[in-house]
């Protein structure tokens, strides 16, 4: 048998590496929200070693989720969205790679190809690639103005469809798919003076993520602020003059014009370089509790990961910013060998006009829907919680409309899992504190 | 810019220059300060960026909203000078302010 010297070589230099800390080289794949946390996590849990940070976007990892909202409203500005400032990488000895997409691992060498060919050696892996907006294969979806809202280029086109023009009348935006980033989007849209029309091919928005309470509830204020609504409604084709979107051609032949249109229809997960290589993937890269894969010197964190739920006794997806800081905290435990992070219940908000969304828990295995407060959409006035409980009583997940002790309470009443007397909880006037004693 | 102190549970103080105009949070996260999470960017949806404030300066750092009040209320480990650290901004008259981090956002 023919023994490669270097890979000997290579072999002897990885054991002493492992066995020196400080020699151990870091590469994370995915400059987001997940990707530049893990990294800040790793230097704050005292990890001394080589650590290099790979992106495809041009820019240093930045929050999401003003996109759809103050940085679409222009309440927000470029450097408030960056989740770090740029001395940040440098002065932490983390090797920034912008621009720069990954198209190839390979577990056996323990490298990761880049787009033209540089191959980059771990020792151990972070996969932080996050998802990507769903594609539906519509006639029209290829013209100018067809808009999806992922990245921070993505929301300055969109922006830039939206502004009013010096004179004449306002834009018109269309979206496909009434879920949060849609909503929160046409509320944006409002707020920048454009007309909104959310197509949704369900009777009712958030059909997949709310009770049928809270989407009537959001229609009802959306409407007050002069959305439309487009429900149970299929969409045929994206029409087009000259290249330029004009509208959204209804199944039935009406045309909802349109200077622009926003598909937001999901996310799928960027698992394909995990796949590829041999990782169990599912709509996701499938991890354990400490984040990492089948393959010990693997990791997956964030939107591209599938993950055990503890709570609900499940394996799921999540896409929320909490859990990209779940997961990253739990791989830089693991790697520095600090204790794991308590389990955190999932949880979610949204901003749309004057209502603080906030979300926590799952409705798994929910009977019951109670309600506390009342849904109605009275401006400045809304604000109610949406309680999921179990047969017996127990808190599952807890939708709330601008009430932070219900969210709050509901977040401890799904760890403990005690049960609450209904009577009490649907009562305003009994304190949440009181409910939760 | 103004001094802020950020002293964590074991008491090391880190003392990091701030710019007026971003709030204690941002100050923190900038500079990788351990001890703050700020899950939501500072949305006042999370109350994992919760401070306590350093009594003198009480007075100085103004009163919690509504909303932050009741974020408040069911924090872990809250005292009378809590508060969350991106609903405080920072302006010159906040030069020398002293908060402790607790011993885990959650
Ligand atoms: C408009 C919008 C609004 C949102 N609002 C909220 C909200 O209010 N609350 C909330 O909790 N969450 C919200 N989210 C979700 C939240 O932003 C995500 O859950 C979070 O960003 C996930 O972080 P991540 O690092 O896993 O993925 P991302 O932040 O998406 O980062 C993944 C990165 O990996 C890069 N990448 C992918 N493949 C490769 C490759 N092969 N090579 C190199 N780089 C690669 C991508 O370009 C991207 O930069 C929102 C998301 C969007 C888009
Ligand atoms: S950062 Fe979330 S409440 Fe302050």
């Amino acid at each position: 048998m023919h023994v490669n010297d270097a890979d000997v070589l290579k072999a002897a230099k990885r054991e002493m590496r492992v066995s020196d800390p400080t020699l151990v080289h870091i590469v994370i794949v995915g400059a987001g929200h997940a990707g530049g946390a893990v990294a800040a996590f790793l230097r704050q849990y005292g990890f001394a070693g080589p650590i290099t940070l790979i992106g495809e976007e041009p820019i240093p990892p930045y929050q999401r989720p003003p996109l759809s909202k103050a940085w679409l409203k222009g309440e927000a500005d470029a450097e408030s969205l960056m989740l770090r400032p740029d001395s940040f990488y440098a002065e932490n000895a983390i090797a920034l790679r912008l621009d720069t997409r990954v198209e190839r691992l390979d577990r056996g060498a323990k490298t990761v190809v880049l787009h033209g060919g540089e191959a980059i050696s771990y020792d151990i892996l972070i996969l932080a690639t996050g998802r990507r907006a769903r594609r539906i294969p519509l006639p029209g979806i290829d013209l100018n103005g067809v808009l999806e809202l992922r990245t921070a280029a993505d929301a300055d086109r969109l922006k830039a469809a939206l502004s009013r023009p010096q004179s004449g009348p306002g834009k018109r935006l269309a979206v496909i798919g009434g879920g949060y980033i849609g909503l929160e989007a046409a509320a944006s849209a409002r707020a920048l003076g454009a007309e909104a029309v959310v197509i949704e091919k369900e009777p009712r928005v958030l059909a997949r993520v709310a009770c049928e309470a809270l989407s009537t509830f959001f229609q009802d204020y959306h409407r007050q602020h002069g959305v439309i609504f487009e429900l149970g409604a299929g969409v045929e084709a994206i029409e087009g003059e000259n290249g330029q979107a004009v509208g959204v051609r209804l199944t039935g032949g009406r045309l909802i014009e349109a200077d622009a249109v926003l598909v937001g229809v999901g996310a799928v997960a960027n698992d394909e370089l995990a796949k590829d290589a041999g990782l169990e993937c599912d709509n996701g890269i499938l991890v354990d509790l400490a984040a990492q894969t089948a393959d010990p010197a693997i990791y997956a964190i964030g939107d591209c990961s599938r993950r055990p739920l503890p709570h609900y006794e499940r394996i799921g997806h999540l896409e929320s910013v909490p859990n990209a800081l779940e997961q990253a905290k739990q791989a830089a435990a693991h790697i520095t060998g600090r204790a794991p992070p308590p389990h955190e219940v999932p949880w979610f908000w949204s901003d749309q006009y004057d209502l603080k969304l906030q979300i926590a828990g799952l409705p798994h295995d929910a009977t019951q829907i109670l309600i506390r407060g009342e849904p109605t959409a009275v401006q400045g006035a809304a604000r109610f919680a949406v309680f999921h409980l179990t047969a017996d009583n127990r808190v599952q997940a807890v939708e709330a409309i601008n009430a932070a002790p219900e969210f709050m309470a509901g977040r401890q009443l799904i760890t403990s899992r005690k049960p609450v007397a209904p009577d009490k909880l649907r009562d305003m006037s009994v304190s949440m504190k009181e409910v939760a004693a | 810019m103004a001094k802020i102190i950020y002293i964590d549970h074991a008491g090391t103080e880190r003392p990091i220059e701030v710019k007026t105009g971003l709030t204690v949070m941002e100050g923190a996260i900038k500079h990788n300060v351990p001890g703050i999470d700020a899950d939501c960017g500072g949305a006042c949806a999370c109350a994992t960026c919760h401070v306590y404030v350093d009594p003198d300066w009480m007075d100085k750092v103004g009163s919690a909203s509504a909303m932050e009040e009741s974020m408040l209320d069911f924090a872990e480990g809250v005292q009378p000078n809590s508060r969350l650290s991106c609903q405080i901004k920072v302006t010159d008259a906040l030069d020398g302010l002293k908060v402790t981090t607790p011993e885990s956002q959650h």
